[in-house]
């Protein structure tokens, strides 16, 4: 068995070097093929893997030692679980979508086996992350992803947005990255392992160890958990390190739809939820996980709203449905924010390579005001865009339904200090999202044709290759909520992967409400009688009227609230105070450091003065010896009469 | 083969030099590729010889192996006595590896003085191995010294423009510090019972106050070598004005003595002065991770921009030795190693654009990967491995140095890993203006894509810098008796 779980990621890697080095020499087709299966093989074992472990055969176990120092011992090692088994069979199945995807989507392009090469590495990397056993490879998987989606997000590496995008996205990957190392070296210093089963079984332990921070005291595990949740911060694009995602979208839209909506980005609430327990013996770091993300949530869905780039208002859409699962995370919801990663992988995933059809028919334009009337040509794509958007805004009995509801209960009965607010974040979020959802929907493919003659009379559905994807991504979309919904949330799934206290569980005293009837069939029914139903058909409501009734009332609005636009269309103006602050201020400072104080001080002043010191003074010292005696005789006089007076006066 | 076993490290030594003396020999630029040939064969042959330095050592125990000794001045003990130990094998290993990197950059870009220029690096080689094996502390300062002069010359012959300032400026700098360094000899024969063995260095007894003086006279000579801030301006200088190879074999080697010599002297002759010191030189180095990386982000010379990087690295280094773990100096010693390898393959990036566009400068370039796709494939490579990405032989020694450091203080640990926000934005910015873009400079389109010996040079670099950051447990391996013994000795009071 160990051999299958090595072979899992391995396969990727393998193809991915083959492709990449010797691209020329396999040609295009080699270049899919031998990438696609190797996905297969990968998703198939998955797919093997997870049904062993559900069978109740898990394994933690050491592949080799990276190194060792200290007597500390760091490895490379598998923890195969009913959480990293979910987690592998999302991962390998999305990516093998999206790798067929991509043969229609980037069929003209020049980087076609760069591109497959990149994408079956990313897929090792990230496996490698969720399979990890400890926070080492962790971290591995964790920069590797990141560099692939900076590679990825900078493929069009001639268009400079896209080049500036992918350092932006590295950068303030790497701020988080800097809280999350930090917290690595916190966990090795409290615990002395970055062994995970051993850390979880030591932390509660540790709870009394205080420290100081800043003058402050200080709960270590308090904090450990948000060191490392400002990595997830970083990753999971949380306000304020979410500046990166809406620009990653300057890379092709296969890499949109498998790195920052289905997996990478969700690596954060991966790590938290992993991490469940540590986490819940900090109430303090639930609270801010659930703030934060009800922040994201909230105030990223009212960006979303603005956008009239197609793939942007996906972006703001995923930021915002993070959100969701951190609150969750926050409201000790684990289990609960791995159903919503999972549904919304799949919906996500659906609603990107739907956009991504759509730009392909459009011939790579993705302004929505120059779409519309879509749904007559392209048939396969609307419909299944229907279904993603229907998950995405939560309407029963699609997928997202049932993780979003959860989502909202657990945070309704948590009783940690912000579930008040986050309750009210999530549950406007619903209103928000149903009519960004549909807002998208109507303006791409409902009313008139609003693009040029010539795009028009090109219009026709995507090839096999991408529609194929689309239907196979909307089959789970509409039912993979129902399946799992009541063992995911209420059952015992995820087992003794994650452990939640008591006093935290919110879900369980939903349960409660329940009265027994928390079946998949029963939610549904009950639906009606929650909040969360109604707006969402709100939502939707608002957007049929404003872009299928009557659609002058938006730009109405628009001009009666020009303030609020501005602010939305400048996200806030956080991008512009980064790079002004951040980007600038350090350019600014480097300056400075080097001007005055390594060419002006250390060179100019001490290096390059004593240089000019000894020779001031060698031409001093040699204008003394003049060679004339009476220059040496009036000296010498000068002298006496010097000492005969200091001998006489004083 | 018994000759060449107990001969070994003075073959390491002596080879190469013969060989270089060899090359002088083939005459003037008529023979250049045969001066090439001799050189990279030699190289190479001498780089085998090392390897049993790695297969044949000891892991059990920290005392000297490979051992050779004979008088050599008996009227003053001084003796011709080498051996290495876990610390310093990796290093000979480095520096015979680096030199078949340096002659393979030799075949495509030096064009004049070929033969002198092979000489001067196969004869720095010999004395490189030299710093590393010598043992006794006279022999130590004269491979140190007669180090520099190659050096000079190579900068000062197939430098840029401003190369006479450059040298001098390294030549004055390095030697006065050095001065310092044989005082501190000196007054150690006198205490030592006239020896002039670095190893009796370590035993003999010292007071706080002779201490403290031994102990800056070592600082002037390594901390300017390494080099530290506020010492540090003579390297982005010198690395503007070297020709490829000898940028290369300065920031992958010369470096890494002033670390060694940490090491090897300040440490385990003067412990005591070492820890009341420490907070002064740990801040040092901190001031060299965060002070410089802002200054690399502004620099629009690359080399300047690498060399920067490299001080911000080394601080790393001497971060990593002032804190007395075996973790953190296990991480400065695998930092030494991987930044001769990815400073070495930055150097030699540079050079190839050089070569072709004779210019350093950022704004020259821009979208060179359209035309240089494999170069373009190697720096973004050498770049992630600069901003000390897992997976690349730069992140160990950073993540073993930032995981030290926490556990002496927080403080320092955050100051130190604010290298990940910093090395990558400088390093990241370059690699964004020069590889990516569009093209605005027509010269950029006739660009030619790397050759079979750049490919060569690039290619094993990037697979040590891989594997190293892979698994570099084999690595560590050699370190761990001799790293635990060194422990030992620097927190054991000598008062």
């Amino acid at each position: 068995m160990e051999k299958i779980y090595l072979a899992i990621p391995l396969v990727c890697l393998l193809t991915s070097i083959i492709v990449g080095l010797f691209g020329k020499r396999v040609g295009r087709t080699g270049a899919h093929t031998l990438t696609i299966l190797g996905v297969l093989i990968s998703c198939l074992l998955s797919i093997y893997v997870y049904r062993d472990v559900a069978a109740g055969n898990t394994f933690n176990g050491s592949v080799y030692q990276w190194l060792q120092s200290g007597g500390v011992s760091f490895e490379i090692g598998f923890l195969i679980d009913r959480l990293s088994a979910t987690m592998m069979v999302i991962v390998t199945f999305v990516s093998l979508m999206v790798h067929i995807y991509t043969i229609g989507y980037m069929k003209d392009d020049s980087g076609y086996q760069r591109f497959f090469s990149y994408i079956s590495l990313f897929t090792f990397a990230m496996l490698m992350l969720v399979m990890s056993n400890n926070f080492l490879q962790l971290f591995f998987g964790w920069e590797a992803v990141g560099l692939v989606s900076y590679l990825l997000i900078g493929f069009w590496y001639e268009k400079d947005t896209a080049v500036f995008a992918n350092m932006k996205a590295f950068l303030v990957n790497r701020v988080g990255d800097f809280g999350f190392l930090l917290g690595i070296a916190a966990v090795l210093y409290l615990f002395n392992t970055l062994d995970y089963a051993t850390i979880f079984a030591a932390a509660p332990g540790k709870i009394g160890m205080q420290t100081e921070v800043l003058g402050f005291d200080a709960n270590w595990i308090t904090v450990i958990c948000l060191l490392l949740f400002v990595g997830a911060m970083g990753k999971s694009a949380q306000v304020p390190l979410h500046v990166w995602l809406p620009d990653s979208m300057e890379g092709p839209t296969p890499i949109s739809a498998l790195i920052h909506a289905a997996t990478m980005v969700t690596a954060g609430i991966f790590m938290v939820a992993r991490m469940s327990p540590l986490y819940e013996l900090s109430e303090t770091a639930l609270s801010s996980i659930m703030i934060i993300g009800a922040i994201t949530a909230f105030f990223m869905g009212l960006i979303g709203i603005v956008q009239n780039d197609i793939k942007r208002v996906v972006a703001y859409s995923t930021l915002s449905q993070l959100g969701y699962m951190t609150v969750a995370l926050g409201a000790s919801a684990y289990n609960v924010a791995i159903f919503h990663l999972g549904t919304h992988a799949f919906f996500k995933a659906l609603l990107f390579l739907g956009a991504g059809s759509v730009i392909i028919a459009m011939h790579h334009e993705q302004d929505m005001r120059k779409m519309g009337g879509l749904k007559r040509y392209m048939p396969i794509t609307y419909w299944t865009c229907i279904i993603g958007s229907l998950a995405l805004a939560g309407i029963p009995p699609f997928a997202g339904f049932f993780s979003k509801d959860a989502i909202i209960e657990a945070v309704k009965f948590s009783t940690l200090p912000g579930a008040g607010i986050a309750y009210l974040s999530v549950l406007s979020g619903v209103f928000i999202t149903a009519f960004y959802s549909f807002r998208l929907v109507f303006l791409t493919f409902h009313g008139e044709c609003r693009m040029d003659a010539e795009t028009k009379s090109h219009l026709h559905e995507s090839s096999r290759s991408v529609t194929l994807p689309l239907v196979l991504l909307a089959i789970p979309s509409i039912f993979i909520g129902m399946v799992f919904a009541e063992s995911m949330i209420f059952g015992d799934y995820f087992s003794d992967t994650i452990s939640i206290f008591d006093e935290h569980n919110g879900v369980s005293l939903w349960e409660s409400t329940l009265q027994g009837h928390s079946g998949a069939f029963d939610l549904v029914k009950h639906a009606p009688f929650t909040y969360p139903f109604w707006l969402a058909l709100g939502g939707i409501g608002c957007a049929v009227w404003f872009y299928l009734i009557s659609p002058s009332i938006p730009a109405a609005i628009e001009a009666r609230f020009k303030w609020l636009h501005t602010i939305l269309i400048n996200k806030y103006g956080i991008d512009t105070f980064y790079q002004t602050v951040f980007a600038g201020g350090s350019r600014a400072l480097g300056q400075f450091f080097w001007k005055v104080g390594d060419v002006s001080i250390i060179d100019g002043f001490f290096v390059n003065g004593t240089a000019r010191a000894i020779g001031l003074f060698s031409n001093f010292s040699r204008g003394i010896q003049s060679g004339f005696v009476y220059h040496y005789a009036f000296a010498m006089i000068v002298g006496l009469l010097a000492l005969m007076t200091w001998y006489l006066w004083l | 083969m018994t000759f060449v076993d107990e001969n070994l490290l003075s073959i390491l030594i002596w080879l190469p030099v013969l060989c270089g003396i060899l090359v002088l020999a083939t005459g003037d630029d008529q023979n250049a590729s045969m001066a090439k040939k001799i050189g990279l064969g030699s190289s190479v042959v001498v780089f085998l010889l090392s390897i049993p330095l790695y297969t044949g050592f000891d892991v059990t125990t920290a005392e000297m192996q490979f051992v050779e000794q004979a008088s050599w001045v008996e009227r003053y003990n001084i003796e011709y006595f080498l051996g290495v130990d876990g610390i310093s094998m990796p290093l000979i290993l480095l520096t015979t590896f680096l030199t078949i990197i340096v002659m393979l950059g030799a075949l495509s870009s030096v064009k004049v003085r070929v033969a002198q220029y092979v000489a001067a690096f196969l004869i720095m080689e010999g004395l490189m191995v030299g710093v590393f094996s010598a043992l006794d502390s006279i022999l130590f300062y004269l491979f140190w010294e007669a180090m520099l002069i190659p050096m000079y010359l190579i900068i000062g012959i197939w430098g840029g423009p401003n190369r006479v300032y450059a040298s001098i400026k390294f030549f004055l700098y390095t030697l006065l510090g050095s001065l310092l360094m044989l005082v501190a000899f000196l007054y150690l024969y006198n205490v030592s019972g006239e020896s002039f063995r670095i190893t009796d260095f370590h035993d003999v007894p010292l007071d706080i106050t002779a201490q403290t003086l031994i102990f800056i006279a070592f600082f002037t000579a390594f901390a300017v070598k390494i080099p530290m801030f506020p010492v540090h301006t003579w390297l982005p200088d010198a690395h503007v004005e070297a020709p490829t190879g000898g940028s290369v074999i300065l920031a992958a080697i010369m470096l890494k003595m002033g670390g060694y010599g940490f090491l090897r002297f300040s440490l385990p002759v003067t412990p005591d002065a070492s820890s009341d010191l420490a907070g002064v030189m740990i801040v040092l180095s901190l001031i060299a991770v965060v002070y410089i990386a802002f200054v690399a982000l502004v620099q629009q010379d690359m080399k300047k921009l690498v060399a920067y990087s490299s001080i911000s690295h080394m601080g790393f280094v001497t971060l990593g030795i002032f804190l007395f773990t075996s973790k953190g100096l296990e991480g400065s010693m695998v930092q030494m190693i991987s930044h001769g390898f990815i400073s070495g393959a930055m150097f030699l990036c540079i050079g190839v654009l050089y070569d072709r566009l004779h210019s350093r400068d950022i704004s020259t370039y821009g979208g060179v990967v359209k035309v240089m796709p494999k170069f373009g494939a190697f720096v973004v490579l050498f770049a992630m491995a600069n901003a000390g990405l897992p997976g690349t032989s730069g992140f160990v020694g950073e993540f073993l140095v930032i995981v030290a450091a926490f556990e002496i203080s927080g403080v320092y640990a955050v100051i130190a890993a604010l290298t990940l926000i910093l090395g990558a934005a400088y390093t990241l910015w370059m690699v964004k203006r020069v590889v990516f873009g569009v093209i605005t400079n027509k010269d950029v389109l006739q660009l030619e894509d790397l050759n079979r010996s750049e490919f060569a040079m690039l290619g094993i670099l990037a697979f040590a810098v891989l594997l190293f950051g892979c698994w570099p447990d084999p690595l560590l391996e050699v370190m761990h008796t001799s790293v635990e013994n060194l422990v030992q000795l620097a927190t054991l009071s000598k008062i």
